[in-house]
């Protein structure tokens, strides 16, 4: 008996180094791939300047052009969807304690909507555009994206939330707070480093979909000056570049990626640091 | 009961279809300590917490009845719940800071009611943590986080910040369960002290710290008011069979 249980033991944590393992791997290599065929292409010029005449055929130029319109598109519907979310996983915690069932559908219609894929979103707002005779421009995609990426953060928040213990949210109570105190003063509060984590997750979606943008925004050479304007945006840029027959052009397709990837990087390492700053209150029960 | 700082009348409550709370009538004394004894599961936390009216928050609960603070009815009334709830000070079995600083703590409840003023601010919990002794030892670190503190400074530290909104109950529910000897005889002179100018409602498991602070002593079994009045009568000459066995420790 006392034997099966060490080789019991040996057997999982066997599986768990290799599942360990074979992440890394995975994600080694495809970091590997793309930094080894888009590195000898990554260039000052690329990331500084908008694409010229016959960029798409190997000319020069570059695509900042994609990168500013992605960084307006993902920055503005993750703004969008988190002032539309925050409120409504609030509600869903705090207004409706009372009202379980009606929770739980909700949970239930958001998690739906969250494993409905992009390009529905994408072929939605195109339907609704073209009702109303809307041209495509940044505002229409950053309306698209944000639908897109809303029930992932109400549903990332709500389950932070659902975090608070009952007694915290009862003492607040029975100090005599409204509801909104709780989740402005308490609740917010508590859960701060996974509301940034849950708007970090719909950012980094957010700046990667392609499919919800390939009808909504169109795509520029030139960086846009107002909602109004098309954009262009790196995962599309990468698209169109991919499907080049010409290597240089290809190789520059995996020089984009490597922008988006340093991009999410960035984004979430400043995240990180701000969020430690203020973890510092939050009571671990 | 002359003036009863509460009074409770024909109350009931059922968690769908369970009845917990059977046709509870109390009255419980202005400025005393009230000890709320019963053994496990006969309904003592569900009662306190009717009482600020957190029951309510379970979807299945059905309460009736009525229950009176200085003779007005605070369960069938229009009268905003926050309004009740700020009436009374709740300490929970274990604390639970607020995620903020230690002084933030205490000046929640201070700022909620709309005062804003640092200097006032700065008084007031100055007074509230030397009332619970707490001034001390965090006078230095007051913007620290209240869960860098210990488990028993939490625990005064939620009675400061409870104490703050100025209520005039305080309703406590195995505040000391959680604490080591020490912060527990804290707690409890500190509710001696605190009788002169606040009703309080205990409810304890401690027979030992039951005789050693009651003024007002309620026994409950099984949703029902067995047994009340004054802790000498209680304690030295019980009338109830079922009482008696509890204090001679026949069941828990
Ligand atoms: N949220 C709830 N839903 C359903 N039943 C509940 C709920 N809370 C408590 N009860 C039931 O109500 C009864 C009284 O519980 P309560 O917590 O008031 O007991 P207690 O006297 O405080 O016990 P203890 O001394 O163990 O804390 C128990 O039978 C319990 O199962
Ligand atoms: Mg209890």
């Amino acid at each position: 008996m006392k034997k099966f249980a060490k080789y019991e033991e040996w057997f999982f944590k066997g599986l768990m180094y290799l599942s360990t393992l074979s992440i890394g791997l995975v994600l080694f290599v495809i970091l590997f791939s793309v930094l080894y065929t888009g590195l000898p292409y990554l260039s000052w010029e690329m990331i500084s300047s908008i694409p010229e005449g016959g960029y798409y055929y190997g000319k020069s130029g570059g695509i900042l052009n994609a990168i500013i319109g992605s960084l307006y598109l993902s920055l503005g519907s993750t703004a969008l969807a988190f002032i539309v979310g925050m409120p409504l996983a609030m509600f869903m915690n705090i207004h409706l304690v009372r009202n379980t069932k009606f929770v739980s559908g909700i949970r239930f219609i958001l998690d739906l909507l969250w494993g409905v894929p992009s390009i529905v979103y994408g072929a939605f707002a195109f339907t609704i555009m073209i009702y109303f005779g809307l041209k495509t421009s940044l505002l229409a995609g950053i309306v698209t994206v944000s639908l897109f990426i809303l029930p992932i953060v109400v549903r990332a928040i709500d389950e932070v939330l659902m975090t608070v213990p009952r007694g915290l949210f009862e003492s607040a109570l029975s100090l005599g707070s409204t509801k909104s105190e709780i989740a402005y003063r308490i609740m917010f509060k508590q859960c701060f480093p996974g509301i940034i984590t849950a708007i970090l997750l719909s950012f980094g979606r957010g700046i990667g979909d392609a499919a919800s943008i390939l009808f909504t925004t169109g795509y520029t050479d030139y960086i846009p000056t107002s909602l109004g304007e098309q954009t262009a945006t790196l995962p599309l840029a990468i698209f169109f570049q991919l499907s080049s027959p010409i290597p240089e052009v290809r190789g520059r397709a995996y020089a984009a990626s490597i922008i988006l990837i340093l991009i999410i990087l960035i984004i979430s390492l400043l995240s990180r640091y701000f969020t430690k700053r203020y973890e510092k209150n939050k009571i671990n029960f | 009961m002359e003036n009863p700082k509460i009074k409770i009348e024909n109350l009931n409550l059922h968690f769908g279809n369970q009845h917990i709370l059977k046709d509870v009538n109390l009255e419980i004394p202005k400025n005393k300590i009230t000890v709320i004894l019963g053994p496990s599961g006969c309904g003592k936390t569900t009662l306190l917490r009717t009482l600020n009216r957190l029951s309510e928050l379970n979807t299945e609960a059905k309460i009736k009845g009525t229950i009176r603070i200085d003779g007005s009815d605070i369960l069938n009334t229009n009268e905003d719940v926050t309004v009740i709830r700020k009436k009374m000070g709740l300490l929970a079995q274990r604390p639970y800071p607020l995620p903020m600083s230690i002084y933030n703590n205490v000046a929640y409840g201070l700022k909620i009611s709309g005062r804003q003023k640092k200097k006032y601010l700065d008084k007031r919990i100055e007074h509230y943590l030397r009332q619970v002794n707490l001034w001390d030892e965090v006078k230095d670190r007051l913007k620290d986080p209240a869960s860098a503190l210990s488990i028993g400074q939490q625990q005064r530290l939620c009675l400061a910040r409870g104490l703050a909104v100025d209520p005039q109950i305080i309703l406590a529910d195995e505040p000391t369960s959680a604490l080591d000897p020490i912060s527990s005889q804290m707690i409890e002179e500190k509710f001696v002290e605190l009788s002169s100018n606040y009703t309080l409602v205990l409810v304890t498991h401690i027979l030992r710290q039951a005789r050693h602070i009651a003024d007002h002593v309620v026994f409950m079994y099984l949703g029902e008011i067995v047994e009340q009045g004054s802790a000498k009568d209680f304690f030295e000459n019980p009338q109830q069979e079922r009482t008696k066995a509890y204090l001679q420790g026949q069941f828990y």
